[in-house]
């Protein structure tokens, strides 16, 4: 699955930064039928993280009624120079990973 | 035979309305960009919240891939897009003289990869051959719709215009009567456009997925109860082609996003 991640190269320390985050899934409910009218199994993302050297500073739980493609824009506070980890977990369990370093000075 | 004279006034009536839809004077013409919210046109703008990018990545990928009984990728003949590629999209459908008929870009592309590449045909809507079209059509994006000034091409544009006025459907209205008359106005839950192809293979909220303007066509020929044309239609080119002639001059979008 691709992503899209946006993080600032670099920040002041104690600077507000915007986060965002888009992962390519289809976010399928289950409700759907495809053209044979057989069902199209449900499969969506149900949790989203980013944490920043280890530490989760914002988390999302996903629901079905959520859009495909799900974008998430957070803001943190530039404390350090470090990279920042983005996790989104399917229900059944598969983990899918992006990181992004920001240059705090 | 007393209706008579009054239907004849009525079909009268009719064509001098349909006489009366006068193209879009230039000043006036909008891209379905501009008719949307703030939000989306934001959403559309920056590359990192346009879900169609991923299509657009998933075609450069493709781009390098070498494939078929060739074994030669896109780049290995075209190499990089950005030069090769550039403002390619923005003067397709382009006339073909082995077929004797205009082509448009994903029906290039097909070509490409059939003949040159000798690999299996993408189908038209494929995941694959949209995104090899929208990473094509993303070379354009910012480039005015350049359409060849090929006379080759001028009985099918013709043709093209005469389809684009011609009601069909068991509602009988032609795309003239929504995309020239009533462009702007609401339609149910939407701002009716005026039908411009600028944004293609594009990205419609709808849809939750990367769409290509012939699936856009026949939604809106399927809203009219017609029956649509197939999928590489020649009757949908030569729509593309008056289109693409409607909107000379307008930026490529690609990948735009609708509602
Ligand atoms: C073996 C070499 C070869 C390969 C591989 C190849 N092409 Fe081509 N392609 C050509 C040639 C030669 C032309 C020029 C045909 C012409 O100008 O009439 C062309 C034309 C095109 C055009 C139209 C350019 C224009 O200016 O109108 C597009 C678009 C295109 N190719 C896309 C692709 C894509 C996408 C792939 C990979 C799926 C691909 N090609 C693979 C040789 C190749
Ligand atoms: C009943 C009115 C109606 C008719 C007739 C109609 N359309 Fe449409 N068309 C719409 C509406 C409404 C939309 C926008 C859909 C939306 O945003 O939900 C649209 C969208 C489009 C778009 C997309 C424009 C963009 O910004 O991407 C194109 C192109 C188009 N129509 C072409 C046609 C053509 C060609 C025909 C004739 C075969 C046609 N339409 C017939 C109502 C119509």
């Amino acid at each position: 699955m691709r992503t899209l991640i946006n993080v600032p190269k670099t920040a002041n320390k104690g600077e507000i930064v915007e986060i965002r985050a888009m992962i390519a899934h289809p976010m399928e409910t289950g409700y759907r039928t495809g053209e044979n009218g057989v069902p199209i199994p449900r499969r969506i993302i149900h949790r989203f993280t980013c944490s920043f050297a280890g530490r989760e500073i914002f988390a999302a739980d996903l629901f079905p009624a959520m859009s495909a493609n799900p974008f998430l824009a957070f803001t943190t506070i530039a404390t350090q120079s470090g990279s920042f980890t983005f996790t989104w977990t399917d229900e059944d369990g598969t983990t899918q990973s992006a990181a992004a370093e920001i240059t705090v000075t | 035979m007393r209706g008579r004279p009054w239907a004849l006034l009525l079909l009268a009536a009719v064509l001098a309305a349909a006489a009366a839809a006068a193209d879009i004077p230039e000043a006036d013409r909008r891209s379905g960009y501009e008719l949307m919210s703030p939000e989306l046109r934001a959403m559309q703008d920056d590359e990192l919240s346009n879900p169609g990018m991923f299509s657009v990545l998933d075609g450069e990928r493709l781009w390098q891939e070498p494939g078929g009984a060739a074994g030669t990728a896109c780049a290995g003949c075209h190499g990089d897009a950005e030069e090769s590629m550039r403002g390619v999209a923005a003067r397709y459908p382009a006339f073909d003289a082995a077929l004797g008929r205009p082509i448009d870009l994903a029906g290039r592309i097909s070509q490409c990869r059939t003949e040159r590449q000798e690999a299996e045909p993408l189908p038209r809507e494929s995941e694959a051959l949209l995104a090899l079209s929208a990473f094509v059509a993303h070379q354009s994006r910012g480039l005015p719709i350049d359409p060849p000034d090929d006379p080759r091409l001028q009985p099918f544009r013709a043709r093209g215009a005469e389809l684009y006025q011609t009601p069909i459907g068991q509602l009988d209205l032609a795309c003239a009567s929504c995309h020239d008359d009533n462009w702007g106005r609401r339609l149910g839950g939407s701002t009716i456009p005026q039908a411009h192809p600028t944004g293609y293979p594009l990205y419609r909220l709808e849809w939750q997925a990367l769409g290509s303007l012939q699936r856009r066509l026949r939604n809106c020929m399927i809203g009219v109860r017609a029956t649509p044309f197939d999928f590489g239609a020649p009757e949908l080119i030569e729509l593309e082609l008056h289109l693409m002639a409607r909107a000379a001059g307008m930026a490529m979008e690609t990948p735009a996003i609708r509602p």
